[in-house]
């Protein structure tokens, strides 16, 4: 899967569990700084890359690779670096 | 006796009423339903209740929290929380106050429930079961917790004063407006947004007070027949779903905003049958004495009660102790008061039920109409009292008594007055 594919993607399931703007979404957003997310919010939207990439990241990110994951471009890097 | 700073205690006032229920999606509305005989209770829409006994229950319909939450709060929390903080927004737009002027240390809340977040105990158990302890939501334990009733309807309002929540089954409701009182008479707040708030629509609760035979199974085909408190035929209850908060607050707050009110809150007292886990003392004497002690604490003598807001659950037992607890109370003047259950038309909203019932309380004195008893139709030779059958009745209540019960053996007893500027003795 390409970068911008996984980018789409990613965006999409921001969009809609952090309940935000598609608008207000770029590749440089931070979940907690700019997209208003505590920490409970990025367990779950963890959970929900979990589901949507189950293939891609064998059905688990590991909680210290989870840690790392600040930024959307944080999220696509990891994602497109297991898939391929 | 008590007395606070070393000052007089504080009377307190009703100022707010806000609701939804199975009546309607505002107190004003429930109330015109009430009178109106009208009744809540449907054959179940939210589940498929085809597997259980009894498949009638009070639904709140047509509610859209999206009116109270953002999305994602929406999201987050579990319907009794939904509920709660719509009623908590209606009571406080129903009292006029206004937050931004308030000290906000000065408003305090407790809004319980009487089971919590039980759908979301039975979809999150699921995930457990089938998909495996990863995939349980982060939000599953602050969804389910009772006392986000409270938490969550202060964030939405920006109350910073005392906030808990109270749990006692069926009789939360009226604890919590009890427990609300007692902290203004002492003084620890100025305003205390109290009620009770429940979801009860799901698979475990339907499962569960079936389990223990307690719900109303006679009448599936005739839902709005299925609750019938005190009369001869009654053989359960029917459950509600739905929330009340009231508005309370000191009178000295009250009156320098120059707020309107509904009522005083003159006594409450709450004890234990230390008994049974559910069963009640069926001669009353435990009731009776929490009725007793909140009038005492009222000062006001029993003759001068005029209504009695019932618990009423429709089950044999409750509304045999509390036709008992009238009359050991009372003794020949329990035949003089007007009593009635508006769970005929509610159904049993549980943690809710005390809350709603006292703001009913407070709207008879205030209307001096006493809502009716629906579905009262065979005199039971055992509950002989004045139950205000089907019909409301002009009445100038000048003092209202609210009792409930809950499994546990929780009795509470409130006592709503009339409000004169000058205190009166009667």
């Amino acid at each position: 899967m390409d970068r911008e594919a996984i980018e789409k993607r990613v965006k999409e399931i921001v969009v809609k569990q952090l309940n935000v703007n598609m608008e207000q979404v770029t590749p440089e957003s931070s979940f907690y700084e700019d997209l208003g997310a505590d920490s409970l919010d990025l367990v779950e939207l963890v959970m929900a890359f979990e589901s949507e990439f189950s293939n891609e990241v064998a059905g688990e990110i590991p909680e210290a690779d989870a840690d790392k994951l600040r930024t959307i471009k944080d999220v696509v890097d990891y994602i497109h670096s297991k898939a391929n | 006796m008590y007395q606070g700073r070393g000052e007089a205690l504080n009377r307190v006032v009703v100022t707010g009423i806000g609701a939804l229920t199975p009546l309607g999606n505002s107190f004003e509305t429930s109330w015109e339903m009430l009178l109106a005989g009208k009744c809540g209770i449907r054959r179940a829409t939210k589940i498929d209740v085809s597997v259980f006994p009894c498949q009638v229950v009070g639904e709140v319909h047509d509610f859209d929290p999206a009116e109270y939450l953002d999305a994602k709060d929406v999201r987050r929390n579990d319907p009794f929380v939904h509920f709660a903080v719509a009623a908590t927004r209606m009571a406080i737009g129903d009292a006029q106050l206004d937050m931004p002027n308030e000290n906000p240390y000065r408003v305090g809340t407790i809004i319980g429930s009487g089971i919590g977040g039980l759908q979301t105990i039975d979809t999150q158990s699921k995930i457990i079961h089938d998909e495996g302890v990863r995939r349980v939501s982060p939000f599953m334990i602050p969804a389910l917790i009772v006392d986000m009733a409270s938490g969550v309807a202060a964030i939405a309002v920006g109350a910073k004063g005392p906030n808990f929540s109270c749990t006692s089954a069926c009789s939360t409701g009226a604890h919590s407006v009890g427990d609300a009182y007692h902290f203004l008479r002492l003084g620890k707040a100025d305003v205390m947004l109290a009620g009770g708030a429940e979801g009860g629509v799901n698979p475990f609760s339907f499962a569960g007070f079936s389990a223990m035979k307690a719900l109303c199974t006679s009448r599936n085909e005739q839902p709005e027949r299925a609750s019938r408190p005190f009369d001869a035929t009654r053989d359960g209850f029917v459950m509600g779903e739905g929330a009340c908060v009231l508005v309370l607050e000191t009178l000295e707050h009250a009156q320098a905003r120059g707020a309107r009110i509904y009522c005083e809150i003159v006594g409450y007292a709450a004890n234990c049958d230390a008994h049974h886990i559910t069963a009640p003392v069926l001669n009353g004497c435990n009731l009776s004495a929490a009725i007793r002690a909140a009038l005492e604490e009222s000062d006001i003598p029993l003759a001068a009660v005029d209504y009695i807001n019932a618990h009423g659950t429709s089950t044999i037992y409750n509304d045999l102790c509390e036709t008992n607890a009238y009359k050991l109370c009372f003794g020949e003047h329990a035949h003089n008061l007007a009593i009635s259950s508006t769970k005929g038309a509610t159904g049993h909203m549980l943690g809710a039920a005390g809350a709603f019932e006292s703001a009913v309380c407070a709207k008879a004195i205030q209307t001096g109409i006493v809502p009716p008893t629906i579905n009262y139709e065979n005199p039971d030779p055992q509950c002989d009292l004045n139950y205000t059958p089907n019909k409301p009745i002009k009445r100038d209540v000048r003092v209202a008594v609210k009792d409930n019960m809950g499994f546990g053996g929780h009795n509470a007893a409130l006592v709503f007055k009339k409000f004169e500027a000058k205190s009166v003795t009667m």
